[in-house]
C-alpha cells in the first residue's frame, strides 16, 4: 500500500473541491439556461473566450452592466418628465434590447419587445410597468451572472499547481 | 495570402465588443467606428475594406444612409446590413440602399462566416 504523504493529501483534498466547484459551475449555468434567463448567445461569448482572451466574458458582460445601468437610469428619468418624449424612450429601450440580445440576457431581452409595444401606444401607464419589470429582470440576471463569475474564480484559484492547465469554465 | 480587413458599424458598444472579438477570432483585421457619418469619414481617407458590417439604427447617419452614400462614393466593399430588424419592408428598404447581403443580429461566428463566403476573395480559401 503506498504511503499517503501530508502533501499528497493535501493535493488530492483540493482537487476534490475543485472537482465540487465545478460539478455546481456545470449544474448552476445548466439552470440559468433552463430558466431561460440565458440563451445560445451567451455560448458564443464562451466560444469567443481562449488563451489570447482570457477574460473576453466577463469584460462583455462587465460592459454590458455598466452601459445597462446608465440606460435604466435615462429610462427611469426620461419616465418622469411631464412630457413623455417616447421615441427617445423607445430609442432607449431599442438599444437595451438590442445588448441584452448581444449577450444572452433573454428574459431581459424579452420584456424590452413588450416595452416598446407600449412605447409606440405612448401608453405611460403600461411603460411604467414594464419599466419595473426590466429593472427586476436585470437585477436578477446581473445577480445570477455575478454568482457565475465567483465560482470560475473560486476554481481558478483552488489549482493544485499554479502552473497547471486548468480549463475555464467559462471557456466553451 | 491577403489578409481580409473588415469595418464594424454600430453605435452600440457590448455590439461593438462583441463583433471586434468575432472578426479578430478568424483572423480578421478590423476597425470599429460608431455610426453612419463615421463609416463614410473613414474611406475619404483613402482606406479600403473588404467587409462592412452595417448595422441599421444608428445617431447622426443611419445604415441606409451610410450605405447609399458609400455606394455614391464608389465603394465596392461587401456591405453586409447586420440588424435586429425583421419586419420585411424594412429589410426590403435597407436591402435597396446598396446591400450584398443582410443577418439579423446577434451576429455569431456562423453567420460571420455565412458572411465570409459570399465575398468573392481569393484570400478566402482558410474559412470553412
Amino acid at each position: 500500500m503506498r504511503p499517503v504523504s501530508e502533501k499528497g493529501a493535501k493535493e488530492k483534498a483540493t482537487m476534490d473541491a475543485v472537482a465540487q466547484l465545478q460539478r455546481q459551475l456545470v449544474d448552476y449555468t445548466a439552470s440559468l439556461f433552463h430558466e431561460g434567463y440565458l440563451d445560445d448567445q451567451f455560448n458564443q461569448l464562451r466560444q469567443l473566450q481562449d488563451e489570447s482572451n482570457p477574460d473576453f466574458v466577463v469584460e462583455v458582460v462587465t460592459l454590458y452592466f455598466e452601459d445597462s445601468e446608465r440606460l435604466l437610469n435615462e429610462l427611469t428619468k426620461a419616465l418622469q418628465q411631464q412630457s413623455i418624449d417616447f421615441k427617445k424612450v423607445d430609442a432607449q429601450v431599442h438599444q437595451f434590447k438590442g445588448s441584452s440580445s448581444s449577450i444572452g440576457a433573454q428574459r431581459v431581452q424579452k420584456v424590452c419587445i413588450a416595452f416598446r409595444n407600449c412605447c409606440e401606444e405612448q401608453n405611460i401607464e403600461g411603460c411604467n410597468i414594464f419599466l419595473q419589470q426590466v429593472k427586476h429582470e436585470y437585477t436578477l440576471v446581473k445577480s445570477k451572472l455575478e454568482t457565475l463569475f465567483k465560482l470560475d474564480q473560486q476554481i481558478l484559484a483552488a489549482r493544485v499547481d499554479p502552473g497547471s492547465h486548468v480549463i475555464r469554465f467559462l471557456q466553451a | 495570402m491577403n489578409k481580409l480587413r473588415a469595418l464594424v458599424v454600430d453605435d452600440n458598444i457590448i455590439n461593438q465588443m462583441i463583433h471586434h472579438r468575432l472578426l479578430d477570432n478568424l483572423g480578421i483585421e478590423n476597425q470599429v467606428v460608431g455610426n453612419g457619418k463615421e463609416a463614410v469619414d473613414v474611406h475619404s481617407s483613402g482606406t479600403y475594406f473588404d467587409v462592412i458590417l452595417m448595422d441599421m439604427d444608428m445617431p447622426i447617419m443611419n445604415g441606409i444612409e451610410a450605405t447609399k452614400k458609400l455606394r455614391e462614393m464608389g465603394i465596392r466593399s461587401f456591405i453586409a446590413g447586420v440588424t435586429t430588424r425583421a419586419l420585411e419592408q424594412e429589410k426590403g428598404e435597407f436591402m435597396e440602399a446598396g446591400l450584398d447581403d443582410y443577418q439579423e443580429k446577434p451576429l455569431t461566428t456562423a453567420k460571420l462566416l455565412s458572411i465570409l463566403h459570399k465575398i468573392n476573395h481569393s484570400g478566402i480559401h482558410n474559412f470553412s
